[in-house]
Order: structure tokens, then sequence, then C-alpha cells
């Protein structure tokens, strides 16, 4: 992604003229879907391109696919997030389990007083921002290992009050979500274009994936704006990043509370997806599967977050029901889930540090070497230097 | 050259206050005195050398002017005004830069971005802008990409704006960091060892561009190598043990004798250490 201020500053050329012929201004106009000039040009084409893709996906595929979408889609948002403080700005945090909690059972606490289950879940992301301002205010004076138990004793302290108080809570059994069906517009709207009913789990994940598509758009905003660069100035060089008048302090607990919303956003859609909030779905597990995610996918890479949540909701089914019919009894098979998760896990730090959207990366640039001149590889930096030295010497 | 277009500072004839001063700063760590009740005046425009043998206090002496180091005792001030309690991030609203001894680019960006950094008090965007990819937000990155463009170029090292640091030379990469510091635009400019690791046209380059700096800003210029300091400097403060032992203009400092002292004190030391390895 550092290559995104490069990329934007290259001058689009042909612009469409204001007074120029319909045939000039289309290909101009289509030049410009194809080669977007500006981050968000690019950000507002992703977006356009994944909607479609996902709700070709969502009509086409069985139902229990359709469930694990939305499944992707809480996982994506939360990720997101996390490898936006973890990956961008450098600040562990193993306790988001506990932030995506405070959203879900806002959510759920929210819902049967009969307000509009998006007003339910943004209060509930709200919630967790406010719970991220502290935990960030307490983060950005500490590192490493110290944050690292910091947030740790969150995840498993705050599920804590869950038991503590019961009655409003609903203790280890949690909260029960109605889950809100298809509104009329949308039951309409979707006869219209596909011809069917849409049941409410494809209903469901079309929130998720609304929620998911608006959040990365969001953060690849600011990914690519000035609060990304000075996140990552921060995270790798404290003394430079203050010398640059940056406050350290203040950026940190934003990058905490910007990701804390997502855990928010991500717990809301969570609890309306499983139809309920519970202690139990919100364990130490879940939090460093998060970080799992983050890790496989990539730290520090928005796309990364999404491989690395698809590779968290599809391998434990899918490695589950390769053992079963190999002939494990369901508790083996069940077991090979978290033992893949580790190995994969050890593979990436080993193969692939920089994580699957590295891997997609390099292979994608080994590709379009292949495919021609035109993209060689970039000349050394000591060549450059040699010469601007060179130039130098001659102006002087 | 932007100088056309810099501010010149107010003129600083004989009574002005000092564009920025050290009064009788007093560093300790623990049993250590890094500092002790050490003085500095630096006049508008001038190129103040700091030099001393190593481990001097030249670096602790740049942290207690960039607010990195709270003295223990002592003052500063800038342009007459007293600054109390000085925080790093107040130093670009104060127009002052450092580099610091080393290199210190963030890894992860790229040269242009890393530059970008030095110029963030440029941008006008806030939050909620960034957010949601406003044009108001990409004018500004296009903005600080276009100075720190120009940065880049300036210390000659406008090709490898894409480049990340680890890709780059050594002496490259002081070069970056230089842009980094001048984008800000700063009235005084602190140098921690920008010479350090250089080749000799590296260094004559180097002493032409800090000319050239010295048409729009005050200098302080901390440096090991005597060649260049004793080319580009106005005046010189030497350090020794953290004790200010000699300021002058560059030939009065050369024939005193406590600073010839020092550093045959220093290269005697070196020479027994060389004789028992
Ligand atoms: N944070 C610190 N804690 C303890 N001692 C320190 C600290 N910083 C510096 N010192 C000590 O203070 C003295 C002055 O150090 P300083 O880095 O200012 O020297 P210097 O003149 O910059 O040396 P060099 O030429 O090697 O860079 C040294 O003896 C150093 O060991
Ligand atoms: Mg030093």
């Amino acid at each position: 992604m550092t290559d995104t201020e490069a990329a934007a500053d290259v001058p689009t050329p042909g612009r469409p003229q204001p007074s120029g012929p319909p045939a000039s201004r289309w290909s101009a106009l289509v030049a410009r879907v194809r080669r977007p000039g500006t981050p968000l040009g690019r950000h507002l084409r992703g977006l356009v391109i994944g909607a479609v893709i996902v709700i070709a996906l969502l009509e086409l595929v069985s139902p229990f696919r359709v469930s694990q979408i939305t499944t992707l889609s809480y996982y994506v948002v939360a990720c997101a997030g996390l490898t936006l403080l973890t990956g961008i700005n450098g600040q562990i945090s193993l306790g988001h389990g506990a932030l995506m909690a405070v959203g879900g059972y806002t959510t759920a606490l929210l819902l049967p007083a009969g307000l509009p289950f998006l007003v339910a879940i943004l209060t509930g992301a709200v919630a967790a921002g406010i719970v991220g301002i502290i935990v960030g205010a307490a983060a950005a004076k500490l590192h490493g290992p110290y944050l690292a138990g910091a947030t740790l004793a969150l995840a498993v302290g705050l599920p804590g009050l869950a038991l503590a108080f019961a009655d409003t809570l609903g203790g280890e059994q949690g909260l029960t979500v109605d889950v809100p069906r298809p509104p009329a517009w949308f039951a309409d709207a979707h006869f219209f274009l596909f011809g069917s009913d849409p049941s409410t789990t494809q209903y469901l994940a079309y929130i998720g994936a609304l929620v998911a598509g608006l959040v990365l758009f969001l953060l690849a905003n600011l990914h690519t704006s000035r609060y990304g660069r000075v996140w990552r100035a921060v995270r790798d060089d404290e003394v430079a990043a203050e010398l640059a008048g940056l406050r350290l302090g203040r950026l940190r607990v934003l990058a905490f509370v910007v990701s804390a919303v997502c855990a928010g956003l991500a717990g809301g859609v969570l609890a309306l997806a499983t139809r309920l909030v519970a202690p139990s779905g919100f364990t130490i597990v879940l939090s460093l599967s998060l970080i799992a995610a983050v890790v496989i996918g990539g730290l520090g890479s928005l796309t990364g977050a999404v491989l690395g949540s698809a590779v968290i909701v599809f391998l434990p089914p899918l490695v589950t029901g390769l053992g079963a019919r190999a002939g494990l009894s369901d508790v083996q098979a069940a077991e090979l889930a978290p033992l893949t998760y580790g190995l994969v896990l050890v593979l990436v730090m080993i193969f692939a540090a920089d994580g699957a959207a590295g891997l997609v990366r390099r292979l994608g640039g080994r590709l379009r070497r292949r495919q021609g001149p035109g993209t060689g590889p970039p000349r050394s930096g000591h060549d450059a230097a040699q010469e601007s030295d060179d130039a130098a010497r001659r102006t002087s | 050259m932007t100088s056309a277009v810099h501010q010149p500072p107010a003129a600083g004839g004989p009574g002005a206050a000092p564009a920025f001063a050290v009064e009788d700063v007093t560093v300790r760590f623990g049993g250590l005195t890094a500092l002790d009740a050490v003085s500095l005046e630096l006049g508008a425009r001038e190129v103040h050398g700091v030099i001393g043998p190593n481990g001097a206090g030249k670096t602790t002496l740049l942290n207690v002017c960039c607010g990195f180091q709270r003295p223990d005792s002592g003052t500063l001030s800038r342009a007459g005004r007293p600054l109390a309690a000085l925080a790093p991030h107040q130093l670009v609203d104060l127009g002052i830069a450092r580099t610091l001894q080393g290199v210190g680019l963030f890894r992860g960006l790229t040269a242009l971005e890393n530059v970008m950094v030095g110029a963030d008090r440029h941008r006008r965007a806030g939050f909620l802008a960034a957010l949601l990819g406003l044009p108001r937000a990409e004018a500004d990155r296009r903005a600080l990409a276009e100075r720190a463009r120009s940065a880049l170029a300036e210390v000659g090292a406008a090709d490898v704006a894409d480049r990340l640091p680890a890709a780059l030379p050594y002496p490259v990469r002081k070069r970056v960091a230089l842009a980094r510091a001048l984008v800000a635009e700063p009235e005084i400019l602190f140098l921690d060892e920008p010479a350090g690791g250089l080749g000799s046209d590296d260094i004559d380059e180097l002493a032409g561009l800090i000319r050239r700096l010295a048409e729009r800003a005050t200098v302080v210029l901390v440096e090991h190598h005597m060649d260049l300091v004793m080319a580009v400097c106005d005046r010189i403060t030497v350090l020794d043990f953290g004790r200010v032992i000699a300021v002058g203009d560059p030939a009065a400092v050369q024939d005193d004798p406590a600073v010839a002292a020092a550093y045959l004190g220093e290269e005697s030391a070196r020479g027994d250490e060389g004789g028992t390895a």
C-alpha cells in the first residue's frame, strides 16, 4: 500500500473536456473508470466491483454459504479495524473480541425497544468507541507486552460483566436477538431484480455486506489520507514523528477509537447473524482469531484483512469436513480446525511475513513482469543516487 | 529556490533578541553531568557549529533545544520569548526543525511519504474529509506531495521519491532525512552529525546546501567533520564534558589552546585504546 502516493500523483491524462465531442467525453470517462486518478476513485471502483461480486454470490450460492458470507462480513469489519490499529499504527490489541461484545450487547438491548436495527447497530458502535477512548488512552501509554497484557485482561474480564449483571445482560445464557424481517421495499426490489422473495438469511447477508463494504471504503480513505501516513510514521519511529510535530498520544487514541468502532459494528452484525449474544460468543478465542486473521492476511493491508478473514471463516469447516470424511470422530475432526489455524499462522510467519496480501502482490508482480517489457524492475537506489550526485557536480 | 517567497527573519541588529537562546542549562543523568551551565545564543541566519569529543553533550544539548530533554535548571527562549516546558510537538509552530544523529526515517514509508510527514503542518483537511475522501483531503495530499517533491529536489534526491528507505544507500537516506526537516520551512534548523557516514563529494555538496539554507534560516551544526565545520560556520561552540570551553569564530576556536587540549586528550585516549587492543 506504500505505493499509493506515487500512483495517485501521476497526472491523469485526458481529463474530460467539457466542450469536447460526446464520443471523446465518453472514452475519457471509460479511461477514468478503468484507471482512476485519485484514491477516492479507486476506492469507489473497488466498492462497486465488490458489490457486484457479493450480490452475485448471495443470489447464487446455497443458504448455508449465504450465512457463511454473513459471518465473513462481520469478521471483515472487525479485522479491517484491527489491521488499522495493529498493522498501520503498530498497537497490538488482544481485546477486540470484548469490544465486539460491547457492540453486540448494545444492539441486543436496543432492538426490543423498537429501534430500527441500523440505529441499534450504530449505537453499539458508538458504545464500543467510547470504551475504545478509555482503553486507547491507557494503551497510548503502554508498549508491546504491556499493551498485549492490558488488552488481554479486557478480553478476559469484560464478558464477565454479563454474569455480574445477569438481570439485564442475561448471564451465561445471554440475550436472544429478534432478527429483523426484510422490509417491503427490500422484498419488492429483490423480486423485481431477481424474480424471487429474499430469505431472511439473504437479508442479513445483505446487511452484513453493506456494513463491510462501507467500513472498507471509509478505512481505505483513511489509509491513503494524511491519517494513514502519520499513523504509520508513529508506528515506525516515535522520536522522528514527534519532531515532525505529530502528537503521538492523540493519534494513537484516534486509531484505537476508529478500530473500536469497527469492532462494535462487527459485534452488532454478529448479534443479528447469530441471533444471540452470550459470553461464550466473545471469548478470548474470538480476540485471538481476529489477530490471527490480520496476521495471516498481511499486517496493515485492508485486502489482507479480507483474505485473512476468509481463511478464518472458511478453513475450519473445510478441514473439519475433510477430517470427518477421512474417518475421524466428530470430536477429533473438530480439533483439526485450531491445529490448522496454528499451522497456517506458522507457515505465514516463515514463508510470507507480509501475509496473503503480500503473496498476491508478489505473484501479481511476477505475472506482470512475465507479460513483457515496460514494467522492468525499478532501478536500484544506488544508481539513482549516483546520478543525482553527478548532476549536482555538473551544476556546481 | 524557494528563498524568494520565504519571509526574511526579523533583522538582528545589535541588541536585538537572539533567534534562539539557551541560558545556563544543566542536565544530569544520575551522577553524570551531561550539560553543565551551558549557554548558547543563535543569531538570525547564523550557521553555528557545536563541536566536542564523543560524549561531550552535543546531542543532549539538541535534545534540550527540542524539548526531548527537560533541563534540571536553566532557561530557553525563542526571539526573546521564554519557552517554559517546551514539548516536541510545539517545535513546528516555533519554526524549529531537527535531524537525528544517524538517519531516523520511517521505514514503512517511501522517501516521498517520509518528507510529506515533515510537511504535515501545512495540511488543511480534517478527519471527516479524510474519512469520506472529500476533494479537500485529496487537494491536501497533492499539495503536501508537491512540497515534499521540491524538498527532495533541493537535497538532490528527487529521483528516489517512491523508494523505501531500506532500498536506498546510506548517504541518500541522510538526504531524505534532511529534506524531511527542510520541508517544514524552519527558521531554526538543528542538524545532528549530517556528514556522518558521508564521502567527501557528499560532504562538499552538503556544505553548499548548508550555505544556501543560511540565506533563510539559522543552522546549528553538530559535527565531528572539522573541515565542514570550519568551512561553513560563522561561530562555533566547543563542548567538553558538558561544559562550554570555547565560543568564537572558526579561526579563534582553532587557535584556542583549551580546544586543542580537549581534542588532544581524546586523541591520546584513543591512542591508548589502540595500544591495548
Ligand atoms: N538518556 C541518557 N541517560 C543517561 N546518560 C545519557 C543519556 N543520554 C546521554 N547520556 C550521556 O550523556 C553524555 C553526553 O551524551 P551525548 O549523546 O549528548 O554526547 P554527544 O556529544 O552527542 O556524543 P557523540 O559525539 O558520540 O554523539 C554521554 O556520557 C552519554 O553517555
Ligand atoms: Mg551525539
